[in-house]
């Protein structure tokens, strides 16, 4: 019930490669992307621009879920987090590829893509971002 | 606009009611708000009835002609309009009843909460409440209502320090409290040990920390203030109602601890009873998890922001402290049926200020304050009453 694939689809360009939005009138950057800048309202109208982002950012804060919701039994422990984009917008996503005991405010993150759930065993699978630590440079 | 007064009160009792449907709840609560009101059915211009999720819940749509029908109204043709805002979708029904007559258009207007979440499983409860929050945005990458805040309680935590025995002292507290309600879902006190060890949910909170899955249905009467004392020698006057929203999904927010639509009904509902949080001698808030009521006390402006943890480990907010809070028993033990809890909460409000709270009395209590939130605080309705 929860899952149609045309509303899934519709979301690809933003779960698969971060497009979201900037305002042409005051810049701000927006993700997932909005129909109109909550800044310059009828200003932005037809000005919305397509914006890729890095995908990188910050944790600002993230829980360990212990008792998952339908579909994500089995992952469960797994922590999820608020992030903080370099560009400005925060989203919420799973945190991987790092013990969970290292999950801490502050920490720097970037996106990877990911299998987020499917339905039941023969439905379909959604793919989306997860974040992992940063690689240090 | 013209003042309204709550003449009637009623409520069910709140718990796992396996033997009582959707009807017989709704009917129940409303005949004994209108039983004590004294009102005739003949004399309702019209029903606002809250409920989150009915649909998903018990597979029931439309349910303000259900109501109005199921209570014998049908050949009255009464009209009857259901309210939603999440788990806030109680008290804005309060508001709207509110609002009909301040505005002139109604005299008595009786109001309804429900929901009846046993009915489904508890992954599919869990599953509805989550419709609370963003689908697209939150929900699909697998984060809970507990998880959305147990992040604000981490963020608080971070930023000013607030303990996990604090948290746990809400749930204490709020037991306590319960335990003296006959209508409470959980009519027992627990111990800190008890909420300190109490399985993990989503880090820091652990079920204890968590409001229960409920059935149950409230109902008021609300009354044109001018002529609520033909009815009562204790009409309850609103003397003051608020209301704001924000984003739907957490990570948009201002500010991750601070809900800042609470912020704003409370300032409206301050700003039209002409009083301070100063002034308001015990309150019901939202405390769907126990982060929620220190966020609440905060954002109320009881305490500073910050200081809402150790408020509640200084006993402010018990029976016998400075401004009690949650004196049902709160979500927490008195149970959480979403679409009845913010009518719950004015019933507890008039019980306390006609003084027939019983053991759970508030001593002077002259002026007290609803607090109700839908989903992870983008909807809150604030109600401040007063004795006439």
């Amino acid at each position: 019930m929860r899952n149609s694939v045309a509303r899934f689809w519709r979301e690809i360009p933003q779960r698969y490669n971060f497009l979201g939005n900037k305002c042409g009138s005051c810049g701000r950057v927006y993700f997932p992307p909005r129909e109109t800048c909550p800044i310059c309202r009828r200003k932005s109208l037809g000005k919305m621009e397509k914006y890729k982002l890095s995908g990188k950012g910050e944790i600002l804060t993230y829980t360990i879920i212990h008792v998952g919701p339908e579909g994500f039994e089995e992952q469960t422990p797994y922590p999820i987090a608020v992030i903080k984009l370099d560009e400005g917008p925060c989203i919420t996503a799973q945190i991987v590829d790092c013990d969970i005991k290292n999950v801490k405010i502050g920490m720097k993150v970037q996106s990877t893509f990911r299998k987020i759930q499917q339905d039941g065993r023969i439905g379909a699978i959604y793919y989306g971002y997860k974040f992992k630590p940063a690689e240090v440079r | 606009m013209r003042d309204v007064a709550v003449i009637g009160i009623g409520l069910t009792k709140f718990g796992e009611l396996w033997d009582k449907s959707f009807r017989q709840l709704i009917t129940e609560a409303g005949a004994k708000a209108i039983l004590d009101s004294g009102i005739s059915g003949e004399e309702i211009d019209a029903m606002y009835i809250g409920s989150m999720s009915s649909g998903r819940f018990v597979g029931q749509e439309h349910i303000g002609a259900l109501v109005a029908d199921a209570s014998g109204f049908s050949h009255l043709h009464i009209p009857s309009t259901r309210v939603e805002g999440a788990c806030a979708s109680g008290g804005l029904a309060v508001r709207q009843g509110y609002l009909s007559i301040a505005s002139g258009i109604n005299d008595i207007v009786v109001v309804g909460g429900i929901e009846k979440m046993n009915d489904v499983s508890g992954t599919s409860a869990t599953g509805t409440l989550a419709t609370a929050a963003d689908q697209e945005w939150e929900s699909f990458f697998g984060v809970t209502f507990p998880g959305l805040y147990a992040m604000i309680a981490q963020r608080h935590m971070h930023e000013y320090g607030t303990t996990k025995e604090q948290l746990a002292q809400v749930a204490v507290k709020n037991h306590k409290n319960g335990a003296l309600n006959p209508n409470a879902q959980y009519r027992r006190e627990i111990t800190l040990e008890q909420a300190l060890k109490a399985t993990m949910v989503a880090e820091p909170l652990g079920l204890l920390d968590c409001s229960p899955v409920t059935d149950g249905a409230a109902s008021i009467v609300l009354c044109a203030a001018e002529k609520a004392k033909k009815y009562t020698d204790k009409p309850i006057k609103i003397i003051g109602s608020g209301q704001g929203s924000d984003t739907l999904a957490l990570h948009s927010r201002r500010d991750i601890c601070t809900l800042d639509a609470t912020v704003h009904a409370a300032k409206m509902a301050y700003k039209q009873a002409k009083v301070t949080p100063k002034d308001i001698d015990f309150a019901e808030v939202h405390d769907c998890f126990t982060i929620a009521e220190i966020c609440a006390i905060e954002d109320l402006g009881f305490v500073k922001k910050g200081e809402g943890g150790k408020a509640i480990e200084n006993n402010i907010t018990t029976l016998d402290g400075q401004i009690p809070v949650n004196t049902s028993g709160g979500l927490k033990a008195k149970g959480h049926p979403v679409g009845a809890t913010g009518v719950a909460q004015i019933v507890e409000i008039v019980e306390q200020l006609r003084g027939e709270a019983d053991k759970r009395q508030v001593k002077d209590a002259r002026i007290g304050l609803a607090h109700n939130v839908g989903g992870s605080g983008a909807t809150a309705v604030v109600h401040i009453l007063e004795g006439m």
